[in-house]
């Protein structure tokens, strides 16, 4: 077990140079000037152009670059947004919300996507099972921004369920709307992963031998078949942790959430080409990270890959 | 074993006319030559799903070619200001943008912009991920490593996460059009590709039917293109429809984060996009190019799952 | 707990009566079983023998409700100690099954849940039934089985057990709750032959001491009549016969059972061995013999032959393992040499070696004298027409996206002969050669049955006209009535064509009938070689003789020849 994990972790470590080094290449190598890059439309200010030279000194050879860069990434040294503020600063600020909507979000794409993936499961080809089917490719079908104007308006301000924008200090009550919303495409696919993985295991051989055991069909259920229908799921779940961020940014905008999404919605809008890297950067740390934990918990539920 | 010599065993024998011998191996002459595709084709055409999802990518592909036919006004001109918001008039069925345009002709003309994108970001990821997931699962060793590794970092950058950099840069905003948006989806579509190709090569390339070809003296190459690929084809291509789906959703969300298509290219992310601010007062600008948005990538992933259904490698096997 | 209604030993504990089970395909409904009938008494042990689809495995698993989801009893009775099983709710199935009638699966890889422990695995089942289930409790339970160390290896997961462990603990499993009835279905039938023998004798002394009845379910005669007292044989969802063991060999007398004892090959070996033994020369010995005499002239010859794999452990060590090592043989023109081995023997790696798909880590093999390691190009291509293989899995040797008549000509294409009219006629050859029609051709792989896609195999193999063709394991797959077919069209060809073959295969019931050489491989070396009747009459060796003894059916009464 402790082998895999740190293999795994060795196996991250490239990925995280890459993905570090695809971000940075793709913003200071491509053609044009960076310092242009990172202003955006707007005219170049000569002080903050000299600070950006600083910041990811742009003097110094392209590796130079990078590595300095990577360094200032984990020493956590982010530089200033346009307004003068360190963008650590702000990202220690907004960052506790976008865990709390992630964090709520995952919940509810989990909870509910298993249980109504295990009933479509169990329940191959009745009546549930199909209008659940169909439900969930419309959910795919119709774009995050679509379906959080739709709740926003409908939810938030025709029936009144939930404050239709969230800002201040968005508590977790009030989060519990646009992590629905966030969390609604998930949702669609952990339910037809986890209905497809019951029906595969429900033919599996070991099920009809615990049931020739003698053991109760709820106990098949959760003992045999739910288990290890799980991995996949969990799979799936670990890697959405990335599209949930990617959403995030939609769903923050609608709902004026202030979180890490939002503000990087901002900074687009805006063109603050420094912000949106150092944001994304870390982003991708978190990221790898997050993957890193499913591993774990991959070889927590699947005992055959601990020592594959 | 426990012997019981006082008991008796009858020796039964079944009446012969009941369980005639039948040739072990009998073959129905009557019956048409059945392949793979025409088995699947067979199961397809029965299925709703598959019937209604292909009779509307028909059309909106149709509708993509031949807008004019569709409708006679045309959508950026005579837009008047007197129209803002407007209900639904005569000859204009789905009423007006803020801007007085005729919203049903701007989704009409919209069309082919998001089948465009979802097209070539489709075929650009096919390209790149089938050729990259093939090499890797056919040939092993260090390339699949190597390209594994590749997919890994790019998989690292999420979508929206990877356009929004792309999209900024100086290149890109200067020439932003369906093609920049091709190019952006395919540079983070592809590594998924790749890994469902290489998975289905790896699950083929051991079979005893590629084994057989090489020793018959099919070089390694040949047997990757002859066999390999060709049986491998069935997941791919479930993918790709669902994909083609994801990559429209995923076009006009861009454009709804002012990053994907210029604002004066006609295409449903931007109708969208630009319908939010009235949302409030006339839902329906939004909503309109919305459902055709959603309609039509529906099609595409109901396809996919039809396919998917068909294709399937488990049901198969007789 | 379960009330066991007491039951006099004369009266029967499973009673099948007119069994019907229907199946639900989208094409309608299928009738399985047919008016299927069988008795099992008190601590008896019956059989159910038949082929792949005869419906043994659906009658003997609706005795305990465990149908597929699209099956179910269309007509006829069970009973189980005076209880109508047929209407019984589905609480009391449950209640049945693990303590009155327990089941041991087939296929020990894919019977035990992946993700818990044995231990856990075996401990549910004593719980579900009312037993103690404390840690010693299941150590007892899983030591009974035969496994060794059994307090720590219930705390290991099934993928650290080998094959035969698993079926152990399988066994232990079915056994827990002391049923009064045991379902066996096919409980050996993945496993090498020498494990099987040890862990059918377990089970047989197991279920004596317990005073268990056993429904034995398999696709081997000689085997049947080994373990059980009583036999029913079924083909095509009826049962054709039924009688004591002994009677249904010696005397069969429905046309299908006669065939079944014709062709099984572990009772054919038997019978060479009792017709030597009375100085008989039976048809089935005269067929190889022959040609070996004429010529000394070997076809093939391998020396010192030895492939090592590099296995890759964790961090990026790795350590050597000697898949081959040190092999010589060779193949006489116009003979048989079979290579016999458990899994893991190398023997396989030994005819991957041999078609070139391979490349020896060192050792030598010649072809006509030439060796193949300096082959290249042009001069490898000639050599790929001369050696043609056949293999083991008949659904997975033909790709399903080709025709038959693509498929045999793809060789000829490959290698540019002729011009399209006469591959055409010469793939209507090669059909006729392997006894199929000529329509045929336009059908693709997934039409056919087993036995039909390893002629088109043989064809394929044969288009080329090559001199020598390895079997790799070609007859394994297939039901014993088509494997008797396909070994007698290779004999045909054998015989028709000069062609020398390499039989590659564990099941040395087979080699007996074919081969004229054989050598026998253990750990990747050959522990023993010579021809078959030397091999098999005084085997040198102690692994040899426990192979030989553990082909089923050594132990039966047979005469030499069967009407």
């Amino acid at each position: 077990m402790t082998w895999y994990i740190i293999r795994r972790f060795l196996q991250m470590i490239p990925v995280f140079f890459g993905a570090t080094f695809l971000v940075y290449f793709l913003v200071f190598s491509l053609p044009g000037d960076p310092i242009q890059a990172l202003f955006g439309d707007r005219p170049v200010n000569e002080a903050v152009a000299a600070q950006l030279r600083e910041q990811y000194n742009l003097d110094e050879p392209f590796l130079v670059q990078y590595f300095l860069y990577l360094k200032n990434l984990v020493t956590f040294n982010l530089g200033n947004d346009f307004s003068g503020r360190p963008v650590a600063e702000v990202l220690v600020q907004i960052f506790p919300v976008t865990i709390r909507l992630a964090i709520l979000a995952l919940v509810f794409e989990a909870v509910f996507g298993i249980i109504f993936g295990v009933i479509a499961g169990l329940r191959k080809g009745k009546m549930f099972d199909g209008t659940v089917l169909v439900a969930s490719l419309i959910v795919i079908a119709i774009p995050i921004f679509v379906l959080g104007f739709v709740m926003q308006f409908v939810v938030g301000v025709k029936l009144g369920w939930a404050k239709p924008t969230v800002g201040g200090d968005a508590g977790w009550l009030d989060l519990i709307l646009p992590a629905i919303v966030l969390g609604l495409v998930s949702f669609a696919y952990v339910l037809r992963l986890t209905r497809t993985s019951i029906i595969e295991n429900m033919h599996a051989d070991y099920v009809r031998t615990a049931t020739a055991k003698g053991l109760s069909r709820q106990r098949v259920v959760v003992v045999h078949i739910l288990r290890n229908s799980m991995i996949p799921v969990v799979t799936f779940l670990g890697a959405d942790l990335g599209a949930l961020m990617g959403g995030a940014i939609v769903t923050e905008g609608i709902f004026n959430v202030p979180g890490v999404g939002q503000r990087l919605y901002q900074s687009v809008l805006r063109g603050e080409g420094p912000t949106i890297v150092s944001i994304v950067s870390v982003l991708v740390m978190v990221y790898i990270l997050a993957n890193l934990l499913v591993d774990v918990l991959y070889a927590w539920l699947d005992p055959r890959i601990r020592y594959a | 074993m426990p012997e019981k010599p006082t008991e008796k065993i009858e020796h039964y024998v079944a009446p012969l006319d009941e369980t005639p011998l039948q040739a072990t191996d009998n073959l129905a002459e009557d019956v048409q030559p059945l392949s793979l595709w025409a088995e699947a084709w067979r199961n397809l055409r029965k299925q709703p799903l598959f019937i209604i999802s292909t009779l509307l990518i028909v059309l909106i592909v149709f509708v993509a070619l031949f807008p004019g036919v569709f409708t006679q006004t045309p959508p950026n001109q005579n837009c008047l200001l007197a129209n803002s918001d407007g209900d639904p008039a005569p000859g204009h069925p789905l009423g007006f943008t803020l801007q007085g345009c005729d919203v049903f002709s701007r989704i009409i003309y919209g069309t082919q912009a998001s089948l465009t994108v979802g097209i070539f970001a489709t075929l650009g990821t096919l390209i790149i991920g089938g050729t990259l997931g093939a090499i890797a699962g056919f040939y092993g060793g260090w390339l699949d490593a190597v390209i594994a590794r590749l997919g890994d970092v790019f998989f690292a950058l999420p979508l929206i996460l990877g356009a929004i950099i792309i999209m900024q840069l100086p290149f890109f905003r200067e020439n932003r059009n369906v093609w920049t948006v091709v190019i952006t989806l395919t540079v983070f579509g592809w590594p998924q590709v790749a890994r469902i190709t290489r998975g289905a090569v790896l699950s083929v390339r051991n079979a005893d039917f590629v084994t057989a070809a090489r020793s018959l003296g099919v070089s390694r190459p040949a047997a990757l293109v002859r066999h390999v690929i060709p049986n491998s084809l069935a997941p791919v291509i479930v993918v790709a429809t669902v994909n083609l789906g994801i990559f429209i959703v995923a076009e006009a969300t861009l454009s709804f984060l002012g990053i994907g298509l210029p604002p004066d290219v006609m295409s449903w992310g931007n109708d969208i996009s630009s319908a939010q601010i009235s949302l409030r007062s006339n839902p329906s600008t939004l909503l309109w190019p919305a459902a055709a948005l959603s309609v039509t990538v529906l099609s595409f992933i109901m396809l996919g799952d039809a396919l998917r259904d068909a294709l399937d490698p488990k049901a198969r096997k007789r | 707990m379960t009330v066991i209604n007491e039951v006099n030993s004369n009266e029967p504990l499973l009673e099948v009566r007119d069994l019907a089970i229907s199946f639900a395909t989208s094409t309608g409904e299928v009738q399985a079983v047919k008016d299927a009938h069988l008795t099992v008494m008190p601590g008896e042990t019956v059989a159910i023998v038949g082929e792949s689809g005869s419906g043994k495995s659906t009658t003997a698993l609706a005795a305990i409700g465990l149908l597929p989801g699209n099956g179910r009893v269309s007509g006829g009775r069970i009973t189980f100690a005076g209880e109508d099983l047929t209407g019984a709710s589905s609480k009391r199935i449950v209640e049945l099954r693990g303590s009155s009638i327990g089941m041991v699966p087939q296929d020990p890889m894919s019977n035990l849940n992946p993700v818990w422990k044995i231990g856990y695995q075996v401990r549910e089942t004593l719980k579900a039934n009312g037993l103690p289930a404390g840690p010693s409790d299941v150590a007892k339970v899983l030591a009974e089985a035969g496994l060794p160390d059994a307090e720590r290896r219930a705390r290991q997961f099934p993928h650290e057990f080998s094959g035969g462990m698993r079926q152990r603990a399988l066994i232990a499993i079915g056994l827990s709750c002391r049923p009064r009835l045991l379902i066996a279905d096919e409980p050996t039938s993945a496993l090498d032959v020498t494990v099987q023998r040890q862990i059918l004798d377990h089970l047989e002394t197991m279920t004596a001491e317990l005073g268990t009845a056993v429904l034995l379910i398999t696709h081997d005669l000689g085997l049947a009549a080994e373990r059980a007292r009583k036999v029913v044989v079924m083909y095509k969802g009826r049962v054709v016969e039924s009688g004591p063991a002994q009677a249904i060999l010696t005397n069969p007398r429905h046309p299908y059972t006669k065939r079944l004892v014709e062709a099984a090959p572990s009772l054919a070996s038997r019978r060479i061995q009792s017709a030597k033994a009375a100085g008989i020369e039976t048809v089935e010995l005269l067929a190889p013999a022959e040609a070996s005499a004429e010529t000394a002239d070997n076809v093939i010859e391998v020396s010192n032959l030895t492939k090592v794999f590099k296995l890759r452990g964790g961090f990026g060590k790795t350590t050597d393992f000697k898949a081959v090592d040190d092999v010589s043989f060779a193949i006489k023109r116009g003979t048989t040499t079979a290579v016999v081995g458990e899994s893991g023997s190398g023997k396989s790696t030994v005819a991957r070696m041999v078609l070139n798909l391979e490349d020896p880590t060192s050792g030598k093999i010649r072809f006509d004298g030439v060796d193949m390691g300096s082959l290249k190009g042009k001069e490898l291509l000639a050599f790929r027409r001369r050696v043609q293989p056949i293999f083991q899995d008949p659904y997975g040797s033909l790709d399903p996206m080709y025709n038959i008549f693509r498929t045999i000509e793809e060789p000829l294409r490959v290698h540019n002969i002729g011009d399209k009219k006469s591959r055409e006629a010469k793939v209507r050859n090669l059909l006729d050669q392997v006894a199929l029609p000529a329509s045929v051709m336009r059908r693709f792989p997934n039409e056919l049955s087993g036995g039909q896609r390893q002629r088109i195999a043989i064809a394929r193999a044969l288009a080329l006209d090559p001199e020598v063709v390895i079997c790799d394991e070609a007859v394994s797959a297939l039901d014993v009535l088509v494997q008797d077919q396909i070994l007698n069209l290779l004999a045909d060809l054998q015989h028709e064509l000069g062609l020398s073959y390499l039989f590659i295969t564990h099941d040395l019931a087979v080699v007996r009938q074919i081969a004229d050489h054989v050598c026998v491989m253990e750990k990747g070396r050959v522990v023993e070689a010579g021809t078959t009747d030397a091999v098999f009459d005084e085997p040198e060796q102690e692994y040899t003789r426990a192979l030989l003894a553990a082909i089923p059916g050594s132990s039966l009464e047979l005469p030499p020849q069967v009407a």
